[in-house]
C-alpha cells in the first residue's frame, strides 16, 4: 500500500461523492417530468418514438400491467438478439467474416446481454462482427440498464404516492432514461475515450509487418461507442477478450479513472433520486453510506493483500502482485477497479481476477454474492438494498414488538414474503449450480487452476452468472454447452426472480397509506440505522456463502502461506 | 397483452435504430472528423509502412530491442487475454522462478522487476515500468555498441508520467522505444 494509492482512492471517492448530487437532482427531474436542459433536443423524439409505438404516455400502470409489460419487452430483446447472432454471418457491417453463433452460446449471448450481465463464455475476437456490437450488443447495453432504473424508479413511486394502483408506465420509463441520462452520458463519454485513443471505426483488421518482421493482424472496431455505455449501464461485456484491460478499451490511466466514475455514477446518484422523490434526501444517503462502508472495506482488504505478493514467491523478494494486471495501471487502479466492477454489477475488468491473491480475489466474489447492492447495478442495485432494508426494518420490529415500517409504508407478510424470496434466491441459485459442476465430469472438465482455486473458478462462474455481474475468474473454460446453459439459466433466474418480487412489493406499497412516524418507528434515517442495515446485509446476505468461501479462497490463503501450491 | 406484444416489438425495432445504428455511425463520422488518428487505432508508420499501433504490444525477442511483458497470446492482437493462473498454481511459481533465475543471469547488478516476470491482463501491453526498461539496458549498449548513459537518457525521455499527477504508473511505451532506438 502506498501513499499515492491511498491519495488516488480518496480522490475518487470524492469525485463519485460529487456527482451525485447534481446527477440525482437531474433523474428526479427527468422521472418527475419536470423541465430539464435537454428537453428543447430529447421532447420532440420523445413524443415520436411514443407515436411510433403506439404508447399513450399519459396512461399509468398498475404493478402487474408494468411487468407484464417489461418481460414481454426483454422477451422479445432475448429473441432479436438470438436471431442477429444466428444469422450474423448473412447481415453487413462483418468486415471480419464472422460466421453465425451456435444454438447454445447464443442463448448464452441473449440472455447475457439481455439480463445486462454480459457474461461473455467466448472471447470476442474475430467472432461477433460489427453489426452484432452495435446493433446487438450496444442496443442491449441501453435498454437493459434502462429497464434497471426503470425498475427502481417504479419501486421508489410506491413510497411516494398512496393509496392509488399505478407506479408510472414503463414505457415512458425506459425511453425517458435512456434519452434523457444514458444516450447523451454515452456520447460524451464515448468522445472523450476517443480522444484518449480508444477506436472507433469499421475497418476491417489491419495485416502489418512489426519491427522485427513478423506479421501481426490488429483488430479494431466501434469500440468507444460500446466501451461508454458498457461502463454507464453496469453492462460489463468486452469489445474484446480482455475486456478493459485491453489497451483499445482502456488506453490511459485517465480513461480508467473515467470508467470507474462511470461504473458507480447512475447507481450511486439513483440513491440521491429515491431521497428526492420521496421527498427526504436523508433516506438516500443513509442507503449510500452503507454501501460506501461495505465498499471502503472491500478496497482495503483487497488492496493490502494484493500489495504484500505471493508468499510463494518470497525468496525472489518480490512486492506486490503483477500477474494478469496493466503496466500503466499498477496495482492500485487494477485493485479498485476489480471491486468497483462487482460491487456495482458491471463486470468490466482491467486485471485478471483469476490471478489475484485468494483473499483479494475473494473480495470481488464476496461483492457479487451479497446481490450487488453496493452502489449496485444501475437500478437494480438499489432494489436489493430497498429489500435488505425492508428485511432490517422487519427484524428491528420483531425485536420491539411493532409493526415495522420503511419511509412511512407499514411492511407487512407479503413485502417480507417477496423481500425473502428475493434475498435467498441468489444464494439458491449459486450453491445449486455449484454443486452440479462439482460433481459432473463435464463441470470439473472446464477448471484451469487445480485445488481449492478451481473450486473458487467455478462458484465465482455461478455467483458472476446468477448476480447478473458478468466478471470471471477467466481460467474457467466455460464455451461448452453444459455452462452455456447453466450460466443461461442462472442469468435469467438471477434478473426476473428479483425483478418481480421487487415490482410485487412495489405494488403492494403504493396501495398503503403514508402513516407519520410514531414512537415506535425505527428511524431510518440516522447513523445507528446505516450500521444496523451492513450488520443486516452481512448476516442475512453474507453468512448463508461462508461455508462456500472456506472451501475456495480461505482454505487456498492458508495452504498458501504454508507454501502448499497445486 | 396484444397491444403490450406490439409495443414491445416496435419498441424494440425503434430503440435499436437509435442507440445501435444512429448513435454509433455518428460517433464513427465525429471520430473521424475530429480525431482520425485515434479514431484509427493510434497506428504508427514508418519508412511509410505502417509498422504496429502505439497501442498494442508486438513481440520483440531480439536481443538490440527492448522486450516487452510476457503475453498469454504471444502478442497476436488478433486475440487478447492473461494467463489466469492462480495464485498457488505450480505453473505459475515455477515460470515466475525460472524467468526470475534467467534475467538474473542477464543483469546481476539489479533486482529483477516483477513486470518482466508476469504476463499482462490483456497479452498486448505495451508498456513496461521505467525499472524493466533500465534493467535491460546493459545488454542492449553491448550489442548496439552504445554508451549506457546514452540510452538511459532514451528511456527518460520515454518515460510517461502518472496522469493529473495521481493516476495509473510511470511507463515506458516499447515500441515507441524500440523506434527511438533504431533512429539513434
Amino acid at each position: 500500500m502506498t501513499i499515492n494509492g491511498i491519495i488516488e482512492i480518496v480522490f475518487y471517492c470524492l469525485i463519485v461523492l460529487l456527482l451525485i448530487k447534481p446527477l440525482g437532482l437531474y433523474m428526479a427531474k427527468v422521472f418527475n417530468k419536470e423541465s430539464t436542459l435537454l428537453d428543447p433536443i430529447f421532447c420532440p423524439i420523445e413524443k415520436i418514438i411514443y407515436k411510433l409505438c403506439s404508447v399513450n404516455s399519459r396512461e399509468e400502470q398498475n404493478w402487474i400491467k408494468y411487468t407484464q409489460a417489461l418481460i414481454l419487452f426483454n422477451f422479445i430483446g432475448v429473441v432479436f438478439l438470438y436471431i442477429i447472432l444466428r444469422f450474423q454471418n448473412l447481415l453487413p457491417f462483418n468486415p471480419c467474416k464472422c460466421s453465425a453463433i451456435p444454438a447454445d452460446l447464443a442463448f448464452n449471448i441473449a440472455t447475457s446481454f439481455a439480463s445486462n450481465t454480459n457474461w461473455q463464455t467466448y472471447a470476442p475476437e474475430g467472432i461477433i462482427s460489427y453489426f452484432t456490437e452495435m446493433l446487438g450488443f450496444t442496443v442491449q447495453n441501453f435498454v437493459s440498464a434502462g429497464v434497471g432504473i426503470a425498475v427502481v424508479i417504479a419501486f421508489t413511486r410506491a413510497f411516494a404516492r398512496e393509496q392509488t394502483e399505478n407506479i408510472g408506465n414503463f414505457w415512458v420509463d425506459l425511453t425517458r432514461s435512456i434519452l434523457w441520462i444514458l444516450l447523451p452520458l454515452s456520447f460524451i463519454l464515448a468522445m472523450v475515450f476517443i480522444f484518449e485513443g480508444v477506436p472507433q471505426n469499421l475497418n476491417s483488421p489491419t495485416q502489418i509487418i512489426t519491427l522485427e518482421g513478423k506479421s501481426q493482424t490488429i483488430l479494431q472496431g466501434p469500440v468507444a461507442s460500446r466501451e461508454s455505455i458498457k461502463e454507464l449501464g453496469t453492462n460489463g461485456g468486452g469489445f474484446f477478450n480482455a475486456n478493459s484491460a485491453h489497451p483499445y478499451e482502456n488506453p490511459t490511466p485517465f480513461t480508467n479513472f473515467l470508467q470507474l466514475i462511470a461504473i458507480f455514477l447512475i447507481g450511486a446518484a439513483l440513491t440521491n433520486t429515491f431521497g428526492r422523490m420521496v421527498k427526504d434526501e436523508r433516506q438516500g444517503w443513509v442507503l449510500f453510506s452503507a454501501m460506501a462502508v461495505l465498499f471502503l472495506i472491500g478496497v482495503i482488504i483487497t488492496y493490502y493483500f494484493e500489495s504484500i505478493g505471493n508468499p510463494l514467491l518470497k525468496d525472489l523478494n518480490i512486492n506486490g502482485n503483477m500477474e494478469g494486471k496493466e503496466v500503466r495501471f499498477g496495482l492500485v487502479d487494477s485493485i479498485l477497479y476489480a471491486v468497483v466492477t462487482t460491487a456495482a454489477s458491471c463486470g468490466a475488468v482491467n486485471s485478471m481476477h483469476d490471478s489475484f491473491q485468494p483473499i483479494a480475489g475473494m473480495i470481488p466474489l464476496i461483492n457479487i454474492m451479497l446481490g450487488e447492492i453496493i452502489v449496485g447495478g444501475v437500478g437494480v442495485g438499489l432494489s436489493g438494498m430497498f429489500l435488505f432494508a425492508i428485511i432490517g426494518v422487519f427484524i428491528a420490529g420483531l425485536m420491539v414488538g411493532r409493526t415495522p415500517e420503511y419511509i412511512g409504508k407499514k411492511i407487512e407478510t407479503k413485502e417480507i414474503k417477496m423481500s425473502v424470496l428475493a434475498v435467498l434466491i441468489l444464494p439458491l441459485c449459486v450453491h445449486c449450480f455449484t454443486a452440479l459442476a462439482c460433481v459432473t465430469p463435464f463441470g470439473v472438465k472446464g477448471v484451469l487452476n487445480s485445488g481449492p482455486h478451481g473450486f473458487t473458478e467455478i462458484i465465482y462462474a455461478f455467483s458472476s452468472a446468477s448476480g447478473n455481474n458478468g466478471s470471471a475468474f477467466g481460467g474457467l473454460n466455460v464455451n461448452t454447452f453444459f455452462y452455456n446453459l447453466t450460466t443461461g439459466l442462472a442469468m435469467l433466474v438471477g434478473r426476473f426472480l428479483i425483478i418481480i418480487p421487487t415490482l410485487a412489493i412495489a405494488g403492494s406499497l403504493v396501495r398503503k397509506k403514508i402513516v407519520p412516524p410514531s414512537n415506535g418507528t425505527l428511524p431510518t434515517t440516522d447513523l445507528t440505522f446505516v450500521f444496523y442495515l451492513i450488520l443486516v446485509i452481512i448476516t442475512v446476505g453474507g453468512l448463508v456463502y461462508f461455508p462456500a468461501l472456506s472451501l475456495g479462497p480461505i482454505v487456498e490463503h492458508f495452504l498458501m502461506i504454508n507454501g502448499k501450491a497445486f | 397483452m396484444f397491444n403490450q406484444f406490439k409495443t414491445a416489438i416496435l419498441m424494440t425495432l425503434v430503440l435499436t435504430l437509435i442507440t445501435g445504428l444512429i448513435y454509433p455511425l455518428t460517433m464513427t463520422l465525429l471520430a473521424r472528423a475530429i480525431f482520425p488518428y485515434q479514431a484509427n487505432g493510434s497506428l504508427i508508420t514508418h519508412k511509410n509502412k505502417i509498422i504496429g499501433s502505439k497501442l498494442i504490444s508486438q513481440d520483440f525477442t531480439e536481443a538490440k530491442y527492448f522486450h516487452p511483458r510476457l503475453s498469454a497470446v504471444n502478442h497476436n492482437a488478433d486475440k487478447s487475454g492473461g494467463s489466469n493462473l492462480g495464485p498457488t498454481n505450480k505453473k505459475l511459481i515455477g515460470r515466475i522462478k525460472s524467468d526470475w533465475k534467467k534475467l538474473k543471469l542477464e543483469n546481476p547488478s539489479k533486482s529483477v522487476p516483477f513486470d518482466l516476470i508476469t504476463t499482462s491482463a490483456s497479452g498486448l501491453d505495451p508498456h513496461i515500468t521505467p525499472e524493466a526498461a533500465v534493467f535491460q539496458v546493459p545488454r542492449i549498449a553491448r550489442l548496439r555498441k552504445l554508451k549506457e548513459e546514452e540510452i538511459l537518457k532514451l528511456i527518460n525521455r520515454h518515460i510517461e508520467l502518472k496522469q493529473l499527477g495521481i493516476l495509473g504508473e510511470k511507463r515506458v511505451n516499447v515500441l515507441e522505444l524500440n523506434l527511438a532506438l533504431d533512429k539513434y
